[in-house]
């Protein structure tokens, strides 16, 4: 095991089969499970207290499996598996989740193994009864969407059974980060899930300033915190309008089209890219605003705020609409709350979690908020609660430009001088999105782990699809609107 | 609706004005196009967008090109949602090892003739991931490419000069 660095814990089989079990009871929510050179690592949250780091060495190259204890853990732990080679002990899913046998290699970020790149046969869970049949769907799907398997068993046009098959975009990401400066692995972090491309730049920026232990400058934070907001608008209309289209509404999808093409066209007047990739950068922001800038962030929230409330009457007066809508895929409280579901997803089910509030980062820290949440957990609650995140996240951008000091907005990066590791957990449009940076004596990256929040909210489809009928599908999907590519890295 | 509706017939259209004929980046496009679509096919293309590892971006602004600015179908493109209705296969992201047979496949599939787009700098040449044990390289690794269109996203401006020069294909 690599020399260890101070703020996590070195487990022993006993202790990590503990902290399972803690997370199994509901005492911490898991925040990660991956690989690192020689073991695994997992982190655990708790609102109001810090990051908590538990290190298993695998001298043996295993370590007890933490899904035998916590299913939410399952797909990391599969995927670290894959990509590392060590074995779970127990694991209750013993079959490859990123490594579908095409790669000329296996373990590629452990012991590697030469393979002949012939695909693995992979076991569907089955279901049985009287009249069930299989749908096959993708990894090509009808839409302009990312590609995944999902395979359903539908009794007539109730669903039975949804397995979803994932990793079919798996570009490497782990293992391209590993020896990369500082730099091109910002580059990287920008491309793990393009819609949440500020996120996880400033999640792999404040990684890196918490391993070398510097701020970026207070202008930065703001720049950061605007750039965020529109991250969330422009998604939140996309997916408003695109769950309302899945119900045939296209009316809707219209409307939130143009507010969102107006929200990233200011993005492009004020930052230089309509998705802002790579305008945040570790130690600051790349781009500074301009006064052009901060007009048309200005004129877009005027625009949002005239013709929004419109919108949200029309979803509201739509009765055929909601007939969709309301009772549809509904998740449960405690399943959300046991596989620790972020954003839109958790909050709609009551899990009143957000990283803005709950593991506060600037600007959030100094800025008040308000954390909607709903209780029904069905499309209509996930609708809503976008509809009024969309809310605060104007309050979030007067309130940011209004507070905005001069100043720099970027900090030179200091040389690393050893061994040294960050982590950081920041809010996503989907869900938080957690961070760890470890750097090497020379300042490379040595390993760059960015879990999405899709992780445990994809596996929340498949239970919410149950008893839905086939038609339904779409509705629910776009409703939870997880990242194929967040989670296939 | 009667007032989102009645709103909608009293302003203005969005839909901006197409390129110019002489737009430098639709010509410098339509100079790369060897066969134009619409000596073959008229003014009638349809699109089926394979995303063969893409980071979801690229997919982003295709959507993109629907919206009300844009409004894509009004040049006689539209998207469909099989490989056997379609004229235009537009390939995004770098393609992966797990998603080159199915974009081999989606290529099988498309009735002749059909042109290739690969949209972006993944699928141009692998883009940011080149390099990766997980790659096969840009679109043109596993399938005949037709046009590339740069960017990391390419803009829907962008797109839309692209495939205006895929259509129209070199000035005469």
């Amino acid at each position: 095991m690599r020399a260890r660095i101070g703020q996590s814990t070195l487990a022993t089989p006993e202790t990590w089969r503990a902290a399972a079990r803690r997370l199994a009871e509901g005492e911490a929510t898991l925040a990660s499970l991956w690989g690192d050179e020689g073991g695994m690592r997992m982190a655990m949250t708790k609102v109001g207290e810090a990051l908590h780091v538990l290190d298993f060495a695998c001298d043996d190259g295993a370590f007890p499996s933490v899904a035998a204890i916590h299913a939410p853990a399952g797909r990391l732990e599969r995927a670290a598996c894959d990509l590392f080679g060590f074995a779970a002990i127990d694991a209750p899913d013993a079959r490859r989740w990123l490594d579908h046998g095409r790669w000329p290699v296996r373990h590629p970020l452990g012991r590697r193994v030469a393979h002949d790149g012939a695909a693995d046969p992979y076991a569907f869970l089955g279901a049985q009864g009287a009249g069930l049949h299989q749908i096959p769907v993708g990894p090509v799907h009808a839409g302009i969407i990312e590609p995944g398997h999902f395979r359903f068993h539908a009794s007539g046009e109730a669903v039975v059974r949804l397995e979803e098959r994932l990793g079919y975009v798996h570009k490497g990401v782990d293992s391209l980060t590993r020896g990369a400066n500082v730099q091109r692995a910002a580059i990287l972090a920008a491309r793990v899930s393009g819609d949440s491309t500020v996120a996880y730049s400033v999640a792999f920026a404040r990684a890196v300033e918490a391993a070398l232990g510097i701020e970026a400058p207070t202008r930065a934070h703001g720049l950061r915190g605007l750039m965020a907001e529109l991250e969330r608008l422009a998604n939140h209309f996309g997916d408003i309008g695109a769950i309302c289209n899945d119900a045939a509404f296209s009316l809707m999808h219209a409307h939130c089209g143009v507010l969102r093409e107006r929200t990233l066209r200011a993005a492009q007047a004020a930052f230089g890219h309509r998705l802002m990739m790579d305008a945040v950068a570790p130690g600051g922001v790349a781009v500074d605003l301009s006064a052009e800038g901060t007009e048309a962030i200005r004129t877009l929230v005027r625009e949002i705020r005239s013709s929004f409330p419109g919108l949200v009457r029309l979803y509201d007066n739509t009765a055929s609409l909601q007939d969709r809508t309301v009772a549809t895929g509904v998740l449960s409280a405690d399943l959300a709350r046991r596989f620790g579901a972020g954003g839109v997803v958790g909050r709609a089910s009551g899990r009143d979690f957000d990283a803005r509030r709950d593991h506060p980062y600037p600007p959030y820290s100094d800025l008040g908020f308000k954390v909607p949440t709903r209780r029904e957990g069905d499309v209509n609650a996930r609708i809503w609660v976008r509809i009024d995140e969309v809310f605060e996240s104007l309050d979030l951008i007067e309130t940011i430009l209004a507070r905005l000091p001069r100043g720099p907005v970027r900090a030179a990066l200091p040389s690393s001088g050893g061994p040294r590791e960050g982590f950081a957990l920041v809010e996503a449009f989907r869900g938080d999105v957690f961070a760890h940076v470890r750097l090497a004596d020379n300042g490379a990256v040595a390993r760059c782990h960015l879990r999405d929040a899709s992780w445990f909210q994809w596996p929340l489809l498949e239970a919410v699809i149950e008893g839905n009928i086939v038609a339904d599908f779409p509705l629910c999907n776009k409703s939870f609107n997880c990242s194929y590519s967040g989670c296939d890295l | 609706m009667r007032e989102t509706l009645l709103q909608g017939v009293l302003r203005p259209p969005l839909t901006e004005n197409p390129p110019a004929d002489d737009d430098p980046e639709l010509l410098a496009l339509a100079a790369t196009v060897k066969a134009a679509a619409e000596r073959t096919l008229g003014r009638s293309l349809a699109i089926r967008h394979v995303d063969a590892g893409s980071c979801n971006a690229c997919e982003l602004e295709i959507h993109a090109l629907s919206n009300a600015f844009y409004d894509l179908e009004r040049f006689g493109f539209r998207f469909v949602a099989s490989p056997r209705h379609a004229d235009v296969l537009l390939v995004t992201g770098p393609v992966t090892l797990n998603m080159r047979e199915a974009l081999e496949r989606t290529y099988a599939a498309t009735p002749a003739p059909k042109w290739v787009v690969a949209s972006g700098a993944c699928a141009a040449d692998g883009g940011v991931f080149a390099g990766s044990y997980a790659i096969a390289g840009g679109a043109s690794t596993v399938v005949p490419v037709d046009l590339v269109i740069p960017g990391c996203p390419p803009s829907p401006a962008t797109l839309l000069k692209g495939l205006l020069a895929l259509m129209k294909g070199r000035a005469k």
